[in-house]
C-alpha cells in the first residue's frame, strides 16, 4: 500500500479563500451530483491547480467549502496520488517504470534525467524547475519510455536526443509547444 | 479470417474524428435515432443476443448486466445511474484513451442507447487523474452533442432526457474495480465493497447502478445498427465481436489493433504486432492486462485470441486486452517483481491479507532480485499468493497472486537459478539488504 507523508504542519497557504469565478465553478461541481460531498474530488483538484499543492489551509478551506469534515477531506487528498501532499519543482517529472514501459528502457529514461538534471529521484533541482519522480502504470504502455510532465505526456523517449530535447523545451522560460499526446502521430503511422 | 476488422476504431484515422461534424458525417447517431423508437427492452435483448462481452477484464456479458436493474416498481423512486469506467489502470492496457480521444461521439452514443435502454437519466465517466486532456476533448464532445439536442431534455424530440458529467480520479489503481470506482465517485477514499449487493440493486448513492468498460459501451451503437447478428459475424460462437488490443513490449509494432476475436495469437504476434525485433525468440506472452496469468511462448502458439482459447490453452485470460509480448532476454524473477512492486504500491489497504501479503510478496522477489534467497523463499512466495487469491473483498488479492502463481510455475528454473547462484555466492550469514524494510514503492 502507497504511504505518503501528510502535509506538513509548519508550511502553507495562510489564510486562503475562492475567487468568484471559482466560487461559481465550485457549485456547478456540487451541481453535478446528488450529493455535496461527491463534489471533494472536482474540489481538490481545482484548489491543487489554483494553489499548487494541497496544504492543510487548503484541506481545510475545501472542507469548509463543502461542509465536511476536514478529517475526512484530508482522508481523501491522502489516498490519491496524483493530490500534492507537497509542493514539488515547476515541472514535475512523473516516469512512467511498470512493466511494459520497464521493458522498453524507462529505466535508461531515468538515469538519463538524473544524469543531466543532477538530482536523484524524489529530489527537486536547486532552481526549483524539476521535480522527478517515480510513478505506476499511466496507460501508454505501446509507446514507453515515458513520462508526465504536468498533464502532458511525453512519449516514446528512446534515447537522450528525444529526453534532453523534453527537458531543454521545459528548462526554457518559453517552453515550446511539443508534440502531444503523441497518439495523433504513432497509432496512425500503424493503420492497417 | 481477415485480420483487421473496424467497429470501434472505424473513424479514427479521418481527420477530425472527435468532432460531432465528422462523426456525423461518418454515420453516428443514426444508431442513436434507431435506439429511441425501439422499446428499451428490445434494445436489451439485442444487445444480450450480440453476445458482447464487458471489455473492460471481467468479460461479464453486458446485456446479461442490464436485465439486472430491478423494475421501476421495485425501485421505490431511485434513480438509475450509468457510469462509464475511463480509469483504465490495468497495466498493459492504454485502449480506452485511443477510443476516447479519436472518437468521443461513439461512446457518447453508446451511453445514450444504454441509458435509454436502463432508464437512466444522469451518466458519468469516470476517467483517470491523468486523462486530463482527454476528459477535456470528451467534455467538448458532450457540449457539441448538447448544442446539437443529442443531449440534454427531450433527445431528438423522443421524450428521454438524459445528463452525462465526467468525473476525473487522481491516481489509484483500484477504482477500476468498479465498487471502488463508485466510493470514488462519491467522494470517498476509492476503496471496494462487498457484493452482493451488486451495483445494477444498489450502486452509486445505494441506487442502481450500470458499470461499463469505455469499449463495451462504444460497441453498443453497431449492434443496433446492424443487429446482433451482425456483431456475431466477427468472432466466434462464444466470443463474438472485435476487441481492441493494447500491444506493448518486445513487439516491432506497439499501438491499439482492433482485430475479430478468435484469430490465431501466432497472427496476432507475428503479423498485427509486426513479429519480435530482429533474432530475438518469443519467451512468455501477457495476454490480458498484467493481473492475468502468463502464458509460455509453446501456449501462445497454440491459442487463439478469445475468451475460452486462452483459458484453456493458457490458463490465463483476455482480460482487458492488455498484449504484453516478452523475448528471450526478459528476466522473469525481475518483470515478476516489477509488477508485484506494482499491486504492493496499489492495493487500497483495507483488506489484511492484501495489504500485509501484497507487500511481502514483493519484498520476497526483491531478495531474490538481489540474489540472497533461499529455496524456501519460493514456498513462501507459493504460499502467500494461495492465501490472498479468493480472500479479498475484491478481484485485487487474486490480480496480485495469479501472476505469481503462473510465473512460478511456469518460469520455475530462473527463480532456482537466482536460488542456485545465491547459495555458491554466498556463506557467510545473509545480510538485510537495504530494500526489505522499504514500504511499497519508492
Amino acid at each position: 500500500m502507497a504511504t505518503f507523508p501528510l502535509p506538513p504542519t509548519d508550511q502553507g497557504h495562510g489564510d486562503v479563500s475562492w475567487t468568484e469565478a471559482q466560487s461559481a465553478e465550485i457549485e456547478g461541481m456540487i451541481a453535478r451530483y446528488p450529493e455535496k460531498r461527491a463534489a471533494v474530488m472536482p474540489v481538490l483538484w481545482l484548489a491543487q491547480d489554483h494553489f499548487g499543492w494541497l496544504s492543510l489551509d487548503v484541506l481545510r478551506l475545501v472542507a469548509k467549502t463543502l461542509e465536511l469534515p476536514p478529517s475526512h477531506v484530508l482522508s481523501v487528498a491522502t489516498f490519491y496520488t496524483m493530490f500534492k501532499k507537497q509542493p514539488t519543482g515547476t515541472h514535475l517529472l512523473q516516469v512512467c517504470h511498470t512493466l511494459s514501459c520497464d521493458l522498453a528502457g524507462a529505466e535508461g529514461l531515468i538515469t538519463r534525467i538524473q544524469n543531466k538534471l543532477g538530482i536523484k529521484v524524489g529530489e527537486t533541482t536547486a532552481d526549483g524547475k524539476f521535480t522527478l519522480q517515480r510513478v505506476e502504470c499511466l496507460a501508454a504502455c505501446g509507446s514507453g519510455p515515458m513520462m508526465q510532465v504536468g498533464t502532458d505526456y511525453y512519449e516514446l523517449l528512446k534515447d537522450d536526443t528525444a529526453i534532453d530535447a523534453v527537458l531543454d523545451a521545459l528548462a526554457s522560460d518559453n517552453p515550446p509547444s511539443l508534440p502531444r499526446p503523441e497518439m495523433d502521430q504513432w497509432t496512425y503511422t500503424r493503420k492497417s | 479470417m481477415d485480420l483487421h476488422q473496424k467497429v470501434l476504431s472505424r473513424i479514427w484515422d479521418v481527420d477530425g474524428s472527435h468532432t460531432l461534424d465528422v462523426a456525423r458525417a461518418n454515420g453516428h447517431y443514426q444508431s442513436l435515432e434507431k435506439a429511441l423508437k425501439m422499446q428499451p427492452a428490445e434494445i436489451t435483448e439485442e444487445v444480450t443476443n450480440s453476445g458482447l462481452r464487458g471489455r473492460g477484464g471481467a468479460g461479464f456479458p453486458a446485456g446479461r448486466k442490464w436485465s439486472f436493474i430491478p423494475g421501476p416498481e421495485k425501485r421505490g423512486g431511485k434513480p438509475v445511474y450509468l457510469v462509464c469506467n475511463a480509469d483504465e489502470s490495468e497495466p498493459g492496457t492504454y485502449k480506452d484513451r485511443f477510443c476516447m480521444w479519436n472518437d468521443p461521439h461513439m461512446l457518447i452514443e453508446g451511453m445514450i442507447i444504454a441509458a435509454y435502454a436502463i432508464d437512466c437519466h444522469v451518466a458519468y465517466i469516470y476517467l483517470r487523474g491523468e486523462f486530463r486532456p482527454v476528459q477535456a476533448r470528451v467534455d467538448a464532445a458532450i457540449e457539441e452533442a448538447k448544442a446539437a439536442g443529442l443531449l440534454g431534455k427531450n433527445i431528438l424530440g423522443s421524450g428521454f432526457d438524459l445528463e452525462i458529467h465526467t468525473h476525473l480520479g487522481a491516481g489509484a489503481y483500484i477504482c477500476g474495480e468498479e465498487t471502488a470506482l463508485l466510493s470514488s465517485l462519491e467522494g470517498e477514499r476509492g476503496q471496494p465493497k462487498l457484493k452482493p449487493p451488486f451495483p445494477a440493486v444498489e450502486g452509486a448513492w445505494r441506487c442502481p447502478t450500470i458499470v461499463n468498460n469505455v469499449e463495451t459501451l462504444s460497441a453498443v451503437p453497431y449492434i443496433i445498427e446492424k443487429g446482433a447478428a451482425g456483431y456475431r459475424e466477427f468472432g466466434t460462437e462464444q466470443s463474438p465481436g472485435t476487441k481492441l488490443f493494447s500491444c506493448s513490449g518486445h513487439i516491432n509494432n506497439p499501438g491499439v489493433y482492433e482485430v475479430p476475436l478468435g484469430i490465431t495469437m501466432k497472427d496476432m504476434i507475428e503479423k498485427v504486432c509486426g513479429g519480435l525485433p530482429e533474432g530475438r525468440t518469443l519467451k512468455a506472452v501477457i495476454p490480458g492486462g498484467s493481473s492475468v496469468p502468463v502464458m509460455t511462448a509453446e501456449e501462445a502458439m497454440n491459442a487463439n485470441m478469445d475468451y475460452e482459447s486462452i483459458q484453456e490453452v493458457g490458463g490465463s485470460y483476455l482480460g482487458s486486452g492488455g498484449f504484453i509480448v516478452m523475448d528471450d532476454t526478459t528476466d522473469m524473477v525481475a518483470a515478476l517483481t516489477n509488477l508485484l512492486r506494482f499491486y504492493a504500491h496499489e492495493s487500497c489497504g483495507q483488506c489484511t491479507p492484501c495489504r500485509e501479503g501484497v507487500g511481502w510478496m514483493y519484498r520476497v522477489l526483491q531478495r531474490l532480485c538481489d540474489g540472497v534467497c533461499t529455496e524456501s523463499d519460493l514456498e513462501t512466495l507459493l504460499d502467500l499468493a494461495n492465501n490472498i487469491h479468493s480472500r479479498t473483498i475484491c478481484f485485487f488479492g487474486a490480480s496480485a497472486a495469479m501472476p505469481v502463481q503462473s510465473f512460478l510455475a511456469k518460469f520455475r528454473d530462473e527463480f532456482m537459478a537466482r536460488i542456485d547462484e545465491a547459495a555458491t555466492s554466498l556463506a557467510a550469514p545473509l545480510p538485510v539488504p537495504e530494500g526489505v524494510l522499504d514500504q511499497g514503492a519508492p
